[in-house]
């Protein structure tokens, strides 16, 4: 960092926040609200980024009445294989029911219930997130677009700010504060399923160099039903989907939740599956149109109607995205083992609520806008408690591959399409369904061989700090993200959650626990205690 | 991905080069915008809701480019279709807004 160049900025603050989806929103917004000098850096445009902006969500809002929550904690509590925990889960359900009021306060145009109150249940991306920006704005935090992240900087004491890449502007940036959240979304591999292009894992790279760890790496695995011409990765309208071959028999066993394996196995035998939404009671159908605005659109483009039609699905990997998988979290204010860092949204790790499996969209956006507000009151606490200590910290750059301001001497193309080879390579074994959905030891074993040489090959490079240097660090982080995955799935020997193995296809009942796992380039994984399992709910899940 | 920044509609507002996640769009000294790196789209339509005059179309495919004729989606009401949809534009109510959203959430458990 002795290089500094016309266009570099270097900016203070309390608390740094990377990311602005609605963790990272919600983190700034709390943050500046328990006082803290907030900045929010996003690698695209804070409003539009991410999986949440493009898409409409539900939200896990239940009304703090003990029958509902009861059952609202029980709902998934199976399907998750039992890695929930219920002082979590009433925490979240608590923070989800106190943020999604005000959202209405602030002026969300939530419909009308048949009694004029607003109906809190859902969300549509584009409206939420524009009006989250507008708020964060107001609340005085420092907004920089366009600007990714490459590394954090840290002392002795702990993390201590990051720098990034200013993709419009030109140069770099460079803010010390002294707090830094994770807000950077899950990793789905460049999937293109709706939003998630700018979701690589960078997160869970910048805290596995500081000193974090990542756990439920194993629930890594989602794959959403997508026509095979669009990008919309809306599942669940499927629930109203038949499943067809070519020639119009019908798939037996398909389905959007628990059939999803047999539409993978096909598609793994070279057959295509066809989907046709022929079980949706034709009152609805015009309900459904608004409910899921961006659903129709591929449709609606390309002249299909997909109630009456016949259309090819595929399956597009989500990766951690809809996997549960994360940065690990040691308190309630979503604090890492590092001091200084905070972990939010899909960044962190989801199993608290979710165990193994999320079954859709609602439980995210619960998570993503109490563990942000969680976050963000516990950065700005431990900024209070540092002190005047923050202003003359000696930070240091943590990335574990060599990063420069100077040109490198490779030719810009050279480069650009090794990035592009080394991305082909991790997507080689993370995309397929018979390596990443239906999991074996072999399989698993060589993806390893072949990522952890291509983690070496990465690890001897070197970035610069430009836009192609971020395309570098963010294949450095999908290298690594897939190895703590597999690493970690080949560590449990049974089929949980999400986590399918097809050697072990069975539950364990030994194995409740979560893994957790650490390191870059040797990954240890270690098993971590799960509290008491919720008998209660056990009974009541379905 | 997107195929279309029509040249006629467009009055250089850069709103599309600031709200793309993927930075697709690049600014223009004295001129319109340009679609400077297609291949990065991820095809989010997130463009499109912020385009105020209707001057962006992505097509639903992400992975293949498809040129597109800006008379057609303009006779078939494709140009601008999404931004109507969601109910953003003077004049409009937002589609979260809508009555249907907690009618569907009465009839089904969506």
């Amino acid at each position: 960092m002795s290089v500094q160049q016309l266009n570099d900025l270097v900016l203070d603050t309390d608390v740094l926040v990377i990311g602005g989806g609605p963790a990272g929103t919600w983190a700034a917004l709390t943050a500046a609200g328990n006082g803290a000098k907030v900045v929010l850096v996003d690698k695209g445009y804070c409003g539009s980024s991410g999986a949440t902006a493009p898409s409409g969500t539900g939200v896990w809002y239940v009304k703090p009445e003990e029958k509902l929550r009861e059952e609202a904690k029980g709902s998934r509590y199976t399907l998750g294989g039992h890695l929930a925990e219920s002082r979590w889960m009433d925490q979240v359900l608590d923070r989800t029911y106190e943020n999604m009021n005000k959202l209405a306060a602030w002026g969300y145009p939530f419909p009308l219930d048949d009694s004029g109150t607003p109906y809190k249940r859902g969300l549509q991306g584009p409206e939420y997130m524009k009006l989250m920006r507008k708020l964060v704005h107001k609340a005085g935090v420092k907004i920089l677009d366009h600007s990714p992240a490459v590394e954090l900087l840290a002392d002795e004491h702990g993390v201590g700010g990051a720098t990034g890449v200013r993709l419009q502007a030109g140069g770099t940036w460079t803010v010390r504060a002294g707090a830094v959240i994770i807000a950077t979304g899950g990793c789905a591999f460049l999937s293109k399923a709706l939003g998630t292009n700018v979701l690589t894992g960078d997160g869970y790279l910048f805290a596995a160099e500081a000193g974090a760890e990542l756990s439920g790496m194993e629930f890594s695995n989602a794959y959403a039903i997508s026509p095979t011409f669009s990008s919309v990765t809306k599942t669940a309208y499927y629930r109203y989907a038949s499943f067809y071959y070519e020639d119009g028999t019908v798939v037996e066993g398909a389905g959007s939740t628990r059939g999803r394996s047999v539409i993978a196995r096909n598609l793994l035998q070279g057959r295509q599956v066809y989907a046709r939404l022929d079980q949706a009671p034709e009152d609805i159908h015009r309900l459904l149109r608004v409910g899921q605005t961006n659903f129709f659109l591929p449709f609606d483009r390309l002249g299909i109607n997909p109630f009456t039609d016949k259309f090819p699905v595929t399956l597009r990997l989500e990766g951690t995205v809809r996997g549960t998988g994360g940065i690990h979290v040691i308190d309630e204010s979503c604090a890492t083992i590092v001091p200084g860092l905070y972990a939010a949204g899909d960044a962190a790790t989801r199993e608290f609520i979710c165990g193994g499996f999320t079954g859709g969209g609602s439980h995210n956006a619960a998570w993503a806008m109490s563990s942000g507000s969680f976050a963000g009151g516990g950065a700005a606490n431990y900024v209070k408690k540092l002190g005047e200590r923050n202003e003359t910290r000696k930070l240091r750059g943590l990335s574990s591959t060599t990063l420069t301001h100077r040109k490198t001497g490779t030719p810009e193309a050279l480069t650009a399409s090794r990035t592009q080879e080394r991305i082909q390579a991790v997507r080689d074994e993370v995309a397929p369904y018979d390596r990443n959905l239906f999991r074996t030891d072999e399989g698993l074993s060589q993806s390893l061989d072949r990522l952890d040489d291509l983690w070496k090959d990465i690890r001897g490079s070197v970035s610069t700090r430009d836009a192609e240097g971020v395309k570098a660090r963010e294949t450095a982080a999908m290298t690594a993200t897939a190895r703590w995955m597999y690493r970690s799935a080949q560590a449990r020997t049974e089929t949980r959650g999400m986590h399918k193995r097809e050697d072990y296809p069975k539950m364990d009942a030994a194995q409740r626990y979560r893994l957790v796992a650490g390191g870059l380039d040797d990954i240890r994984v270690r098993k971590v205690e799960v509290a008491e399992p919720i008998a209660a709910l056990k009974e009541g899940a379905h | 991905m997107i195929e279309l920044l029509s040249q006629e509609k467009c009055i250089s507002c850069n709103q599309c080069v600031n709200v793309c996640p993927t930075n697709v769009f690049e600014k223009v000294e004295d001129g319109i915008p340009v679609i400077a790196r297609q291949s990065d789209c991820q095809t989010c339509f997130m463009c499109e809701l912020y385009c105020p005059v209707d001057a962006l179309y992505v097509a639903p495919d992400s992975e293949t480019p498809l040129p597109v004729s800006e008379e057609e989606l303009e006779s078939s009401g494709l140009l601008g279709g999404y931004r109507e949809k969601v109910g953003w534009g003077p004049g409009r109510t937002p589609v979260s807004k809508h009555e249907y959203m907690y009618q569907l959430a009465v009839k089904t458990s969506l």
